[in-house]
This record gives structure tokens, sequence and C-alpha cells, in this order.
């Protein structure tokens, strides 16, 4: 399957009142993104964010249940399936991408789930970028009081902080760290900040041809600032890179990950991992929400002079050093395994 | 069949992707796709003999796990397998279990 090919699928998220509707109105309104279709989840206010967005987009649709977290991935399935029927009839625009905006006190995981692993959606979708809205002022006191808040922060691609320019900047700084601590990957943007344009924060994805290197530069980037960054955790939740001066065999990889999402997924918020595999030349990226973790993507080439390969894992409650002996163990198996493999063909 | 939705015609695995650049040429896709899958076979089994567990290439398209005493289950994929080899077992399939190390290490 040509996974490249298919419709993006973007989450756009952020506790209540954090600014996602103002957020997406900005990039809704970029020339690229105008065929763009959007999934609006209502909640507590009624309707209020449908009626602006269809303001700029004519196929919005209104989920029927009140929160997109956890009971209503049906809804999410039949709401897409609907949406790509009218494209196929020619009913709606034949848009390019989806947005779902998430209600705030939504869990992205399920969403992630529903365009991954749906048996009908996940041959027409795939996901895009996570793009999680945070406000300055009382971002800090939601992240240390609400799950829903951590969590949509841990597996995030993108935190925009909203309404900076309402907030102190120490508030704003120390915000920027609590952030950083957990979610090591995801590039924090301030809303206010022109350097980002909404395809960088939209488009640009491990899977769009264009945007594969400059999704890379974004991890690299984020991974540079969280070394720099105390470390600690929220809510049992922590981020950390992994870094493996060896070659990782890729089949020893997919036995370890694979047990360690079976036993330890709902610990495992996030990965993403530039991969030195052995005997490739080209680096792998991985890219996993909990138990999904999205077909492996070739880089045409590395992206800096390091050839390590580095995995950033944000978890709760499991700690670095078990991980990486653990995943050492497994790599170091390969040799003795290569030579039974060996034996095997020679006996056949 | 997709063990998560139990419906026909899932995405293939994602340790079925092959990494090397071969498995995309079609006079080598074959040979390099049932290399790695006979490897993964042979590296899966050094963990599985931990909990008293085999597992074989069925056809080229799933593996047969087995236990001890018999007990069997078809499976499409990793994921599929470490959840069944739990419940054959009864016992948790955990990588960061320091005894299932030690026995790697040995």
């Amino acid at each position: 399957m040509d996974y490249a090919g298919l419709i993006p699928v973007n989450v756009v998220t952020g506790f209540l009142g954090s600014g996602k509707t103002t957020l997406l109105r900005r990039l809704l309104a970029a020339p690229s993104l105008s065929d763009t279709a959007v999934l609006v989840n209502e909640f507590g206010e009624v309707g209020l964010d449908h009626h602006l967005l269809q303001n700029v987009t004519e196929s919005a649709l209104l989920l029927d249940n009140g929160c997109v977290c956890c009971a209503i991935r049906g809804d999410l399935q039949d709401s897409l399936r609907q949406l790509f029927s009218q494209r196929d009839r020619g009913e709606v625009p034949p848009f390019r991408r989806v947005v779902i905006e998430t209600s705030g006190l939504a869990d992205p995981v399920p969403i992630a789930y529903t365009v991954l692993s749906e048996p009908v959606l996940q041959h027409h979708f795939r996901l895009g970028a996570v793009v999680t809205t945070v406000d300055a002022v009382n971002g800090a006191g939601q992240l240390a009081r609400f799950e829903e808040s951590v969590k949509q922060v841990a597996v995030a691609d993108r935190i925009v902080v909203t309404k900076a320019d309402l907030a102190d900047a120490e508030t704003v700084a120390a915000l920027r760290r609590a952030i950083r601590r957990l979610n090591g990957a995801a590039p924090i943007i301030d809303s206010g900040d022109g350097g980002w344009s909404p395809e960088q924060l939209i488009v640009d994805d491990i899977y769009d041809a264009d945007g594969k290197a400059r999704e890379v530069g974004h991890w690299l980037a984020a991974q540079g600032e969280g070394a720099g960054a105390e470390h600690g955790h929220t809510d049992g939740v922590s981020s950390f890179a992994v870094v493996f001066d060896r070659p990782l065999d890729w089949t020893a990889f997919g036995v370890w990950m694979t047990m360690l999402l079976n036993r330890h997924g709902d610990k495992v918020l996030r990965i993403k991992g530039l991969l030195n595999v052995s005997g490739i030349a080209e680096p792998v990226l991985i890219n996993g929400v909990q138990h999904i973790v999205h077909p492996p993507v070739h880089m045409d080439g590395w992206p800096d002079g390091d050839r390590r390969s580095r995995i950033v894992f944000i978890v709760r409650g499991l700690e670095q050093a078990r991980i990486e002996a653990s995943l050492n163990v497994f790599n170091d198996m390969v040799n003795s395994s290569a030579e039974e493999t060996s034996g095997l063909i020679r006996a056949g | 069949m997709c063990g998560l939705c139990g419906v026909l015609g899932g995405r293939g695995h994602w340790t079925e992707t092959s990494t090397n650049p071969d498995a995309f040429a079609s006079r080598t896709a074959a040979h390099t796709t049932g290399r790695e899958r006979q490897a993964r076979t042979v590296l899966v089994n050094r963990v599985l003999k931990h909990y008293g567990l085999g597992l074989k290439d069925w056809s080229g398209s799933s593996y047969v796990l087995r236990s001890s005493t018999g007990k069997t289950a078809l499976v499409d994929n990793l994921t599929q397998m470490w959840a069944q080899a739990e419940s054959l077992t009864g016992r948790d399939c955990d990588p960061l279990d320091d005894a299932l190390l030690a026995a790697l290490r040995r």
C-alpha cells in the first residue's frame, strides 16, 4: 500500500479554552489548506466551535456524542467513512486533508487508533501531525491538575503555546520547561511567532515527500532542547531520548518493540525514532502512539553527521535505563541467531 | 485476519515491512522478505523458549504458536503472537523482566 498516498488526518487538541478554534481558523485560512475537511467535536458551549468553523469550510460535520475520547470511536469511524463516501460521490469538495478538532477533555489516542487500525479507514486515511494548544496563562495549572492535559501534550507532534502575550515571560518560560519534560520530540511554538507557517504546523510529517526532511529536523531540534532541560515528570509521565552507538537489527527491534508494546503499551505514550539499521545506508524513521506503530519510513539520507540511532520515548512510569538495557540484550541476540539461520539454510 | 479488530484484510504488520531496499526490487523481493521472515522466527524462538513456547512459520503467511503442553494458536504477526503467548502460558511476557534478560544473555 502507498501509505504516503492516503488522506492525512490531523488532530487539533488542547485543554478547554486553550485556543484550538482560533488556531484552526488561522490554519484553514492558508491557501494550501483550503481543501481541508473539518470534523468538530461539540462539547459544552453548544455548537459554537462548529458555527465558527462553518465559515471556513463547507464540509464540516458535527459528531453526535459529547466526547471523542472513548465511547464514540464508532461515531468518528462513521463520520470519516461518510465524509469519504461524500467525497467519492462528489457531494463535498474533493478535500485532500481532514482536521479533527477534539473537545477540551479529549484523549487524542483513540482518534489515532481509529484512523490507523479501523479496517476501512486505514485504506483511505493516515494519521498526520497531532497539534496541541496550551494556554500560557492557565497551562501550567492544567498540566498539574488534569491528566487529560498531560496526555494531550505528551502525544503531540506540535505544541502551540497560546495567549503568551497575556502572561509574563517567566510564566511562559516555566510552562515551556514543563512541556519539554513531558514531550522531548515536539517543537514548542508561540502562537504569535510568525516564523512558523500553517503548512509547517499541519502538513509536515514523515509521510509527506516534501515535509519529511523538515519533520526530522523538528524532531532533532526538539531533542536538542530537551537535552538541556532538567529531568522530572508530571503525573508520572517522562520523556527521554535513548541513543545507540551500534547499528540496530531491524528484526530484533521489531521483536523487542512488539513485546514491549504488548506488555507496556498503555505506558508508552509516544515513540519517535531515527534508526541506523544494520546493513542499510539510509536511516529508518519509526513513529508510534501507544500500542500503534506507523509503517516505518526510509529517509533519502542522514540529516546530519550523527549516524547513531536516536529514539525518543514518552512514557508513564518506565525507566530509561531498563529500556536501554533490554533493547541492547535483544540486539545482541542477533549474531548468534544469524548463525542458527545460516545453519537452517544450509540444512534446507 | 486482524487480531485487533477481527476483520479480514488489515494492513500488513509494521514489523513485516522490510527496511532493506532489495525488498523493493522485483527480482529480489521474495527472497529478501522470506529470509527476514526466517530470521524473525529464529529470533522470536529464542525469546519464547524462556516461556516454554515455540513458533513455526505456516506457509509464509501466518505462524503457529505452540506451548510445551501442546496448546496451539494461529497468529498473523508479532503483535498477535505476544498476546497469545501470554494467554497460552498465563504469564506476562515482559522484555524488561530481569530473568528474561539474564536468560537471553546466556
